[in-house]
């Protein structure tokens, strides 16, 4: 299963094994990872599961779409390696993907 | 102590816990499955495109770890308030020196003639789209009353999955109550493009059949023929339980800014509450995951005495077919609507202003303005009326 790193708002480190298919944002939900909120539950509707994609990764993963490019440009702190977990599916490709949850949503 | 397990419930003991809470908690909900999502009983999991677990807002182990009793498919029957009790179902008493409702609402019922025949569904549950998933199959002529959102996104999944989909709406034009007449038009011709037929001023006067619904038959004759009907006509707050217990009711368990009803001791969230908007300066009920989420994070941060305010700007959504509606805000009270973009070009947003203060967005495939009004609208920003009626000018620099 593929491993998923979040780095928490407070800078701990929490490691998930997810299930191919599922979104980041699940994997994040199911173990609680702090501050992915993900209120829309994965609709693409409320920004509340943004995180900064590690440098490393930014490439390896399919470009955003415009709904999810529009959203993120409102969301809080923006940056050119933001996006929305709801909107990653887990492959076998993201095994080590590493992202930063930031410190407020929405 | 906690009943009702839905969004505000798993909410409250997320809020509760991480808040430092560390005492005995129990969260009753009367149907048996873990706390779960409603929004894709109508969309992805009635498509089949989504497993039972999915919806699910956290795994068991997650209660386990935060040291939550669950007391799954059992209901509350009574609260008394004075020994600060809760009486089950099953007879257990449970004490409580906090206690959270989040008792949601419930679909209204038909209730012409034939209302009750087998074949005729609500949606609601996940019971209850378990039991219209099996009716769906390509070719099956599905009548649906009511062109709200459950009405509109279960016509478009079901049309997606091949079934003949009839819309009867009893008002002039779709989703009348929620959105402005040209979002209503754009919907209407989405779904007929999509082979939906639309048809509104449609009074149903009854639902006629034998073992099994066979039709509906309407106010001025017309007759549709029907392998099931699905009624979505709007949803009523929970409040019986409240209501005997002598908690001020009105449209829903009547809350203060703090979420707390009328006796100290007792907080309400969610669907069922009537509660005051800071923002708008009026009481209001709302359906919405976004007021579950935050009424309960407020009333559980509150149990524990910290006087937060619940002052949110509503948001909704809904997804129909491939397209995607977005609305921030209340637009009662407005003066004036603008139109920013062309309908035809499938991405446009309605604004609607009282003395050039946005009030609510309603944004078609359009995230960027959805998303800047919601900040603009909490900000109280007055909008300049010829750069918001100019598509090429970005929402937030319309001020």
């Amino acid at each position: 299963m593929p491993r998923i790193v979040f780095v928490e708002p407070s800078g701990e480190i929490r490691e998930v094994d997810a299930p191919i298919g599922i979104s980041v944002m699940e994997a994040a939900k199911q173990r609680g990872v702090a501050g992915i909120v993900a209120q829309c539950g994965g609709a693409c509707a409320c920004a509340t599961c943004h995180v900064y994609v590690d440098a490393a990764w930014v490439a390896k993963l399919p470009p955003a779409e415009d709904m999810e490019q529009g959203m993120l440009e409102s969301a809080w702190e923006p940056r050119s390696n933001s996006r929305l977990s709801c909107q990653i599916t887990v492959t076998a490709k993201l095994d080590g993907l590493r992202v930063s949850v930031p410190a407020q949503q929405g | 102590m906690i009943i009702g397990a839905g969004q505000a419930g798993a909410q409250a003991v997320d809020t509760l816990r991480r808040e430092g809470y560390t005492g005995r908690l129990v969260l009753i909900g009367a149907e048996t499955e873990l706390p779960y999502q409603r929004p894709p009983l109508s969309k992805k999991y009635l498509a089949g495109e989504l497993a039972e677990e999915r919806l699910w807002f956290r795994h068991q182990a997650f209660y386990e770890e935060h040291h939550t009793e669950l007391r799954l498919g059992v209901r509350a029957s009574r609260l008394d308030t004075a020994s600060r009790r809760v009486l089950l179902e099953d007879g257990a008493e449970l004490p409580y020196d906090r206690l959270l409702l989040c008792l949601g609402a419930s679909s209204r019922r038909m209730t012409c003639p034939g209302a009750d025949h087998v074949g005729v569904h609500y949606l609601r549950d996940l019971g209850d789209a378990q039991r219209l998933r099996a009716e769906i199959r390509p070719g099956a002529k599905l009548v649906i009353v009511g062109g709200g959102y459950i009405g509109l996104e279960t016509a478009a999944t079901c049309r997606h999955l091949g079934c003949e989909v009839t819309v009867l709406e009893m008002g002039d034009r779709l989703m009348a109550r929620v959105v402005a007449p040209s979002v209503s038009q754009f919907f209407a011709e989405q779904h007929a493009a999509h082979g939906i037929r639309v048809i509104c001023d449609a009074r149903v006067a009854a639902l006629e059949g034998d073992t099994r619904v066979r039709r509906v038959l309407c106010a001025d004759g017309s007759v549709h023929e029907a392998d099931f009907v699905v009624v979505g006509i709007g949803a009523l707050a929970t409040s019986a339980l409240a209501q005997a217990a002598g908690l001020a009711c009105d449209n829903g368990i009547v809350v203060d800014e703090f979420c707390r009803t009328s006796d100290a001791a007792i907080f309400a969230a969610g669907d069922c509450t009537n509660h005051p908007s800071p923002h708008y300066g009026r009481r209001v009920r709302l359906e919405s995951v976004d007021n579950a989420f935050e009424q309960a994070k407020t009333a559980a941060q509150n149990m524990l005495g910290r006087g937060v305010i619940h002052d949110r700007i509503p948001w909704f959504w809904s997804d129909q077919l491939d397209n995607k509606l977005l609305i921030v805000g209340l637009a009662q009270g407005h003066d004036r609507i603008v139109l920013r973009g062309e309908p035809a070009s499938r991405s446009f947003s309605v604004c609607y202003l009282a003395d050039r203060e946005l009030l609510a967005v309603e944004a078609i495939n359009h995230s960027k303005d959805y998303m800047a009004a919601r900040k603009l609208i909490a900000e109280r920003a007055k909008m300049d009326l010829n750069k918001l009626a100019d598509p090429s000018v970005p929402l937030k620099e319309a001020v």
